[in-house]
């Protein structure tokens, strides 16, 4: 009796847990979504602030949204090139679990738990040494550092169940080592862009790495060495401001990122099950 | 035709081999530089008077670090004890109880709530935490709560490494063997018993490395904590009162502290404080993690 007394209390515990997490979950976006509709318009979407924008006249937050997706892809490219060999590497020219791949993968999982806010650091030091303003460049530079380990996990995830038949049999016809990878990256190619989509998320959404290294202005950049506005930095400034209309602005803008991300989230989890059949 | 061939091979592996150790190199030259820049704070001041003194007056030169690292230590083990209980209690009913629909149905609730960003989880807390902290909770406790207080920021906090836990620990728990589970119902346990004295009991290594993994992740994190914790450098006293960890201070000075070459040293410092810490908190996790994973292997 007591035993099973016990287990009723225990289940009743863990359902408890799993609705409250949905329940917080639901709440979030509930409120994400229904402040956000209210001052939600066409025109935030499509145009820059005017003079006036910060104290509640006309205008919109284009120039954060075109400065976040500049960056984003930006960065993305920049990290991919670094991580899509390296991941590779890891898996396919290093001895497979060997202590040189292991370190390795023990490496981008540190790399992977610096927080965003040292890469911000970080990043605005190098960009100091180097001469750089904060700018669109800078904002990338810190960006593509902080996804660049996201990518080589997620890649590496999906690599390491390449079987190595495969590899082999590409050996066994004569291929060169380079020319078996070719082989592999299409193989890989699903597991590539859900990795990319994860960092695209990820990357977009950081506030902390571009409070320094990309500045902030209300035009669209137009060379890599103008400042650049982001979305997690609109939001978190005009949510600072005393004025009501400009904070509600900032909740759109909230709605605007957080759709962008339900978007590429979703993308990913209906690519990971297309390419399981 | 040969020759060619074998040149692009060689070519590519080492160009990747680069790109591999140039990862090892970067995280070297981060510690390096942030080392190198808090030199000049440290020769003016020993390292225990800056970690032992509550007094942040930059323009005085004094730059006690205690009431930030405090704060950081405050809401960090907030968010855990926060954290922990529903993520671990969860994790154990997706992987011993529900069956392998529900799980998939839920799978997409954990990747949502990791993938929003931090800073909607910020605006979220000063929109529902905040008011109800200082309209409805603070006032059955204290006199008074602005409601950017430890408190929210725990909270705050608490959510955002749920989804991190939860991940790691449905790993886990699938990694225990199905064998083990079916001795422990054959011989009369219920199922949560087999759950706590065979499933957690084979995993607990592995939740401490979780545990230690969202500490770390928990440390770091920044904006969202900003946005809610009051930003205040007091030691912190109660739940209700304001809090000011170490990365909100670097956010929220970097920049505007060109002119003192000291406060940019102290606000280095911070950054390498928080970089050393992270990185011993994910070599001792991924440490636990690894002979785990060899165990059952």
């Amino acid at each position: 009796m007591n035993r099973r007394f016990t287990e009723f209390i225990m289940k009743g515990l863990m359902l408890l847990s799993v609705a409250t997490i949905m329940m917080v979950l639901l709440y979030i976006l509930y409120i994400v979504a229904s402040k956000g509709l209210r001052s939600l318009s066409w025109e935030m979407v499509t145009s820059l602030p005017t003079g006036g924008y910060y104290l509640g006249k006309e205008g919109g937050i284009a120039n954060a949204i075109a400065g976040s997706l500049m960056m984003i892809v930006a960065a993305t490219a920049l990290s991919l090139i670094i991580s899509l060999p390296t991941a590779l590497c890891i898996n396919f020219v290093m001895r497979r679990n060997g202590r040189l791949a292991r370190s390795s993968r023990f490496m981008f999982d540190v790399l992977f738990g610096i927080p965003s806010i040292v890469y911000g650091a970080f990043g605005f030091l190098l960009m100091m040494w180097l001469g750089v303003q904060a700018s669109l460049l800078g904002g990338t530079i810190a960006v593509a550092l902080l996804i660049m380990p996201i990518m080589v996990r997620a890649i590496d995830e999906v690599a390491v169940l390449v079987p190595s038949d495969l590899t082999e049999a590409v050996f066994s016809l004569g291929a060169t080592r380079y020319e078996m990878l070719k082989v592999v990256v299409r193989q890989l190619r699903p597991g590539i862009v859900s990795a990319t989509l994860l960092a695209v998320g990820r990357g977009i959404g950081d506030a902390a790495t571009v409070l320094f290294t990309a500045g902030y202005t209300d035009s669209i950049p137009v060379t890599p060495n103008d400042p650049a506005a982001t979305l997690p930095l609109a939001i978190f400034f005009q949510l600072s401001s005393p004025v009501e209309e400009v904070q509600n602005r900032a909740y759109a803008a909230a709605l605007i990122l957080t759709a962008m991300i339900l978007v590429i989230s979703f993308g990913v989890r209906a690519l990971v099950k297309y390419s399981r059949k | 035709m040969k020759l060619s061939r074998r040149i692009k091979d060689l070519t590519a592996t080492r160009l990747m081999m680069l790109t591999t150790m140039s990862a090892f190199a970067l995280m070297i030259i981060i510690g390096v530089v942030l080392a190198v820049k808090s030199e000049q704070i440290l020769s003016g001041h020993s390292l225990w008077s800056l970690l032992g003194s509550s007094v942040w007056k930059p323009m005085k030169g004094e730059f006690g670090f205690l009431a930030f690292i405090a704060g950081t230590l405050a809401v960090t083990a907030l968010a855990i004890v926060l954290a922990l209980p529903p993520a671990l209690m969860a994790s154990i009913w997706l992987s011993e109880y529900a069956n392998s629909r529900i799980r998939s149905l839920f799978a997409p609730v954990i990747d949502l709530l990791a993938g929003i960003p931090p800073v909607v989880y910020g605006v979220w807390g000063t929109l529902t935490l905040v008011p109800l902290i200082s309209e409805t909770l603070a006032p059955c406790f204290v006199d008074f709560s602005t409601g950017y207080s430890l408190l929210a920021g725990g909270i705050v906090l608490a959510i955002m490494v749920i989804p991190l836990m939860m991940g790691l620990f449905g790993e886990l728990f699938a990694s225990i063997p199905r064998d083990l589970r079916e001795a422990s119902l054959a011989l009369g346990a219920t199922r949560w018993e087999t759950a706590r004295r065979v499933v957690v009991r084979k995993a607990l290594p592995g939740i401490v490395a979780t545990v230690v993994l969202a500490i770390s992740r928990a440390f770091g994190e920044t904006i969202a904590v900003m946005m809610v914790c009051g930003n205040v450098a007091d030691m912190p006293g109660s739940l209700f009162n304001p809090v000011y960890p170490l990365p909100a201070l670097i956010a929220n000075n970097y920049g505007e502290m060109m002119s003192l070459p000291d406060y940019e040293s102290a606000l280095m410092l911070a950054a390498l404080i928080l970089f050393v810490i992270i990185i011993a908190f994910n070599v001792i996790s991924h440490a636990i993690l690894h002979r785990l994973k060899q165990r059952i292997a």
